[in-house]
C-alpha cells in the first residue's frame, strides 16, 4: 500500500491528539445520555494525519483481532469512510461498539509509536466515527452470504462472542440460530454495560444487522434448563454448538452482612437499572434502590464496579465512593472512564478494603467497616499484594453497597452435558487455536472459558470460533490432536 | 410471544392459565417454576409451575392477585398472549418413596405443591396434604388435592371451611397422636414455612421448603435471590427453589422479601387508579409485537428465496460456462 499521506513526519507529530467532545462533567452525572459525543469530521481527518504510516504498526499487533488499522486510518485521512468501514468490518463485526468499550490504552494505542514520546493516534475515537458514520450514511455494508451448506448451528449466549460468531458463520451460508436465556438480546452489552457508556440503539442496531443478514434469535431459553446441548444436537439437529454464555455468578466477599438490604451485586444492580431500565422509574415497573441523596459504597477496580458507580452517581447519589484493595495502578478499569468518574464526582478510597457490612435493626444497611491496606509482595497475577494495615479500621457510612469484585462460573450448561469437560474452576476447557471442547461438534468462547474478560476478546474468541466451526462443518473432522486432552 | 389458552379463576383473586410454551412444557419437573414478564416496562416475576402438557406444549401456572404484575396478570384472558416466559428453572423437587410425606401448602402455594405431591405418591409415599387457606373462597384445588394424596385437610383460620385452625394445628395433631411422617413439604407464606420448620426441625423430620426471594433473571446471574443457609449463601434461582428448613435463616428471607414493599405499594396504587388504560397499552403492545414477528418471518422466507433463486442462477451461468 503506497503513503497517502504527503504531510512530513515531524509536522504530523506536531499536530496535538483530537480531544473526543465530552456532555458536561455537572450535566451528564444526573443523566445516562452517553458521555463521549464523538468526533466531527473535521476532527477525524486532523486526527488521522497525525498516524506515521508505520511499516510494522504497532497498533495493529496488539489488537486482540488483528483489525488492520494503519489501513483503516489512511482511508480516513483520504476521506473514504465507507470504505474505511468496510476495512474495519473485514476483521471486527462490532465496531460501534468496540469503538466505546475497548480499553484501546493497553491495545492498539499502546502499540502506538507517537504514545511514546507523546499522545498515541485516537485509535478508539476513530473507529466510533467511522462506525457512526456508516450507520448514520444507511450504507451499511453488509456483506453477502455464500449459498447455503444445508448445515445447522446454534450459539448459546446473544453476548459479543455470540453475535460476532453470529455474522461470520452466516456469511458462510450455515444456518444460524442465537438461544438468549434473556428477555432482550445483547447479553452484558445490554444489561451490563450503562447507556451513557454504550447506548442500546447501537446494541439493537448491530442485532437488526445480524437479522437482516439471516441470523435467526430465540430469546428466554435458558440452555441447561429450557434445552440442553445434546437435545440441541440430537432433537433439533444442530450440526455444531457454539457455548459463549458469558461469565456467570457473582462473587461476593462472603464477610458478615452481605444479606442487609441494600447490599446489591453489580450484576444485580446493573441488570434492573440497564436491562429492566430501573433508571426511568415512573415508566419501568422494576425497581432499584432509590439512591437520591444517599451514600452508595461500590467495591472493586474493574470497568463493573466503574460502571456501578457511575450509574449510583446518575441515579442521584449524594456520595459515591469506589473503594478499592489496591492502589489507583492496579486498577483494571479502562483509563478513559477512570477520568471521566474523576470528573463526575466519584470519590476513589485506593488501598481499602470492607470487612463487614453494618446494619439496623430492621435489617438496613448503614455503612461498611474498613480496613487500610498497603501494598506487599508480588501474588500470582504480578500484582502487588495488598496487606492490612493494623489498627486502621473505620465506618465508612453506606446506605447501598454495591459488590463488583468479579464473578465465578455459571454451572447450568457444564453440569447437564456431562461429556463437556472443565477446570476446576467449573469454567468450559477448550482449545486456545479451534475453540473445540471436549464433545464433538461444540465450541466455547468468551468469558465462559476464560473467566471475566473484555467485549473485545469475547468477540475475537466468537470470530475464532465461527472460523474453526466452519472448518468442522466442511471437512466434517474433528482431530482429536488438537481437542483438549 | 406465549397464547394463553385457557384462562380461569379457582379462587379469590386466584386465577389459574394454561399457557402456550412447549420449549419448557418438554422439560418441566415438579418443584420448577417459570419467569414471566407481562410488557416491554414490566418486571420479572418468578411463578412456580403447577403442570404442564408435553403433547399440547402448554404449561399450567396459577396466580395469587397481590402485587401489580400480579393483579395485571389475573385480568389477562383466553386468547391474550404473555410477552416473555422463561424456564424451567431452579432444581426439580427430590422424588423417592420417603415412606410418609406430609405436603402443607398455603392457600395458592397448593398449587405449587400439587404436582410433587402427585409425584410422591406415585413413587409409593403416603401422602398426607394439609392445605390452609384464610376462609372458604381461598380453599383451592380441593379435588386435585384429593386425588393427589392419600389423605387431605382443609384448614382455614376463620373454620369456614374444613376444620379451624393454622396448618400446624394439623400437623401437631397428626404428630401427637403418633404418626410418623419421614418427609414433609411447606410451600407458602414464610411464617407458614417458618411455624413448620419449628415443629418438624426438633423432631428430626426432613423438611423441605420452596423459597419465594426476589429474582430477576433466574440463571444465578445477578444474585438478588440469595438466601442464608447456616452461614453460607445460596442463590434461590439455581441451588433451590427448596431447601432443607432446618438451614434456612427465615428472618433474613422476610427482611430481604420487605427491599421493595414501599415502591411496590406505590406502584400498585398507581395501577388500581389506571387498570383499564394499562390492560388496554399491554394489548395494543402485543399486537404490535405479533405484527413485528409476521414481519420478520415474512423477511426471513423472502431472505431464503433470494438465496434459493441466487443459487438457481448460479447453476444456470456455470452451465452457460460449460456449453
Amino acid at each position: 500500500m503506497f503513503e497517502t499521506n504527503t504531510l512530513p513526519l515531524k509536522d504530523r507529530m506536531k499536530i496535538a491528539r483530537t480531544r473526543m467532545p465530552e456532555q458536561d462533567a455537572a450535566a451528564r452525572s444526573r443523566n445516562f445520555d452517553e458521555v463521549n459525543l464523538g468526533l466531527e469530521t473535521a476532527d477525524a481527518l486532523r486526527e488521522a494525519t497525525r498516524c506515521l504510516e508505520c511499516a510494522k504498526p504497532g497498533c495493529v499487533l496488539e489488537c486482540p483481532v488483528g483489525v488492520k488499522i494503519r489501513e483503516v486510518v489512511s482511508l480516513i485521512h483520504t476521506g473514504e469512510f465507507l470504505a474505511a468501514a468496510a476495512k474495519l468490518r473485514e476483521d471486527n463485526a462490532l465496531p460501534a461498539i468496540t469503538g466505546r468499550v475497548c480499553p484501546q490504552e493497553k491495545q492498539c494505542e499502546g502499540g502506538c509509536v507517537l504514545g511514546r514520546k507523546g499522545a498515541p493516534v485516537a485509535i478508539g475515537n476513530l473507529e466510533r466515527f467511522i462506525a457512526d458514520y456508516e450507520r448514520a450514511s444507511g450504507q451499511v455494508g453488509l456483506p453477502k452470504n455464500a449459498p447455503h451448506t444445508g448445515k445447522r448451528v446454534a450459539i448459546v449466549g446473544s453476548g459479543p462472542a455470540g453475535l460476532s460468531a453470529a455474522g461470520d458463520l452466516i456469511q458462510k451460508g450455515h444456518e444460524v440460530r442465537v438461544f438468549e436465556a434473556l428477555h432482550e438480546l445483547g447479553g452484558v452489552l445490554i444489561y451490563g454495560i450503562p447507556e451513557f457508556r454504550l447506548p442500546k440503539a447501537i446494541v439493537h442496531r448491530e442485532v437488526e444487522n445480524l437479522r437482516h443478514m439471516g441470523v435467526e434469535f430465540e430469546t428466554n431459553v435458558v440452555v441447561g434448563k429450557s434445552v440442553t446441548i445434546d437435545e440441541l444436537m440430537e432433537n433439533e439437529h444442530y450440526d455444531a454448538v457454539f457455548v459463549a454464555s458469558g461469565a456467570g455468578l457473582p462473587r461476593f466477599l462472603g464477610m458478615p452482612g452481605e444479606h442487609l438490604n441494600g447490599v446489591y451485586s453489580a450484576n444485580e444492580f446493573l441488570t434492573r437499572v440497564n436491562l429492566m431500565r430501573a433508571y426511568q422509574p415512573s415508566d419501568y415497573d422494576a425497581p432499584v434502590y432509590d439512591c437520591h441523596g444517599k451514600d452508595v459504597v461500590v467495591v472493586g477496580g474493574g470497568n463493573t464496579a466503574m460502571d456501578a458507580v457511575r450509574t449510583a452517581r446518575r441515579l442521584g447519589a449524594r456520595t459515591a465512593t469506589l473503594v478499592y484493595r489496591r492502589s489507583a495502578a492496579e486498577m483494571p478499569a479502562r483509563i478513559e472512564e477512570v477520568h471521566h468518574a474523576e470528573a463526575e464526582g466519584i470519590e476513589f478510597l485506593m488501598l481499602t478494603n470492607p470487612v463487614e457490612f453494618l446494619g439496623d435493626e430492621k435489617g438496613w444497611l448503614t455503612g461498611a467497616r474498613c480496613v487500610r491496606m498497603e501494598l506487599g509482595a508480588p501474588d500470582a497475577s504480578g500484582r502487588r499484594s495488598p496487606v492490612e494495615i493494623a489498627g486502621s479500621e473505620f465506618v465508612l457510612p453506606a446506605s447501598v453497597a454495591i459488590i463488583g469484585v468479579g464473578t465465578t462460573a455459571n454451572p447450568l450448561i457444564q453440569s447437564t452435558t456431562p461429556d463437556l469437560k472443565t477446570t476446576s474452576r467449573n469454567y468450559i476447557v477448550a482449545d486456545e487455536e479451534t475453540l473445540r471442547t471436549s464433545k464433538r461438534g461444540v465450541f466455547a468462547g468468551g468469558d465462559i472459558v476464560t473467566g471475566g474478560a473484555t467485549v473485545i476478546l469475547a468477540m475475537g474468541a466468537g470470530r475464532k470460533t465461527a472460523r474453526s466451526i466452519h472448518v468442522f462443518l466442511t471437512t466434517g473432522e474433528w482431530e482429536t490432536a488438537s481437542a483438549p486432552q | 410471544m406465549y397464547r394463553i389458552v385457557e384462562a380461569r379463576s379457582v379462587g379469590q383473586n386466584i386465577k389459574q392459565f394454561v399457557i402456550e410454551a412447549p420449549r419448557i412444557a418438554r422439560k418441566q419437573q415438579p418443584g420448577q417454576f417459570v419467569i414471566l414478564r407481562l410488557h416491554e416496562h414490566g418486571e420479572r416475576i418468578p411463578l412456580t409451575i403447577k403442570a404442564s402438557d408435553p403433547e399440547a406444549g402448554t404449561v399450567t401456572i396459577c396466580v395469587q392477585g397481590i402485587g401489580k404484575t400480579t393483579q395485571l396478570l389475573n385480568c389477562m384472558e383466553e386468547g391474550d398472549s404473555i410477552l416473555d416466559i422463561v424456564g424451567p428453572l431452579g432444581h426439580p423437587s427430590e422424588i423417592k418413596n420417603f415412606g410418609t410425606a406430609a405436603i402443607i401448602a398455603g392457600s395458592v402455594g397448593t398449587a405449587m405443591a400439587l404436582p410433587t405431591a402427585l409425584a410422591l405418591k406415585r413413587a409409593g409415599n403416603h401422602v398426607i396434604f394439609v392445605e390452609g387457606s384464610r376462609s372458604r373462597e381461598m380453599v383451592v384445588f380441593e379435588a386435585e388435592v384429593r386425588r393427589a394424596s392419600d389423605e387431605a385437610y382443609f384448614m382455614t383460620d376463620d373454620g369456614s371451611y374444613g376444620e379451624k385452625g393454622l396448618v400446624t394445628k394439623k400437623l401437631n395433631e397428626l404428630l401427637a397422636a403418633g404418626r410418623a411422617i419421614d418427609f414433609v413439604l411447606a410451600v407458602g407464606p414464610v411464617p407458614m414455612m417458618r411455624a413448620v420448620a419449628q415443629v418438624t426441625g426438633p423432631r428430626g423430620i426432613k423438611t423441605m421448603v420452596s423459597l419465594n426471594s426476589i429474582m430477576v433473571d433466574g440463571t444465578g446471574m445477578c444474585g438478588g435471590c440469595r438466601v442464608l443457609l447456616g452461614n453460607t449463601s445460596k442463590f434461590a434461582c439455581v441451588d433451590g427453589p427448596e431447601f432443607d428448613a432446618s438451614l434456612v435463616n427465615f428472618e433474613v428471607l422476610m427482611q430481604r422479601n420487605a427491599m421493595y414493599r414501599e415502591k411496590e405499594c406505590k406502584s400498585l396504587e398507581q395501577f388500581e387508579l389506571h387498570k383499564a388504560e394499562e390492560l388496554a397499552h399491554i394489548r395494543a403492545e402485543l399486537a404490535t409485537k405479533e405484527a413485528e414477528i409476521a414481519r420478520l418471518k415474512a423477511e426471513l422466507q423472502s431472505l431464503d428465496n433470494a438465496a434459493l433463486e441466487s443459487a438457481a442462477l448460479d447453476g444456470t451461468e456455470k452451465e452457460a460456462t460449460h456449453v
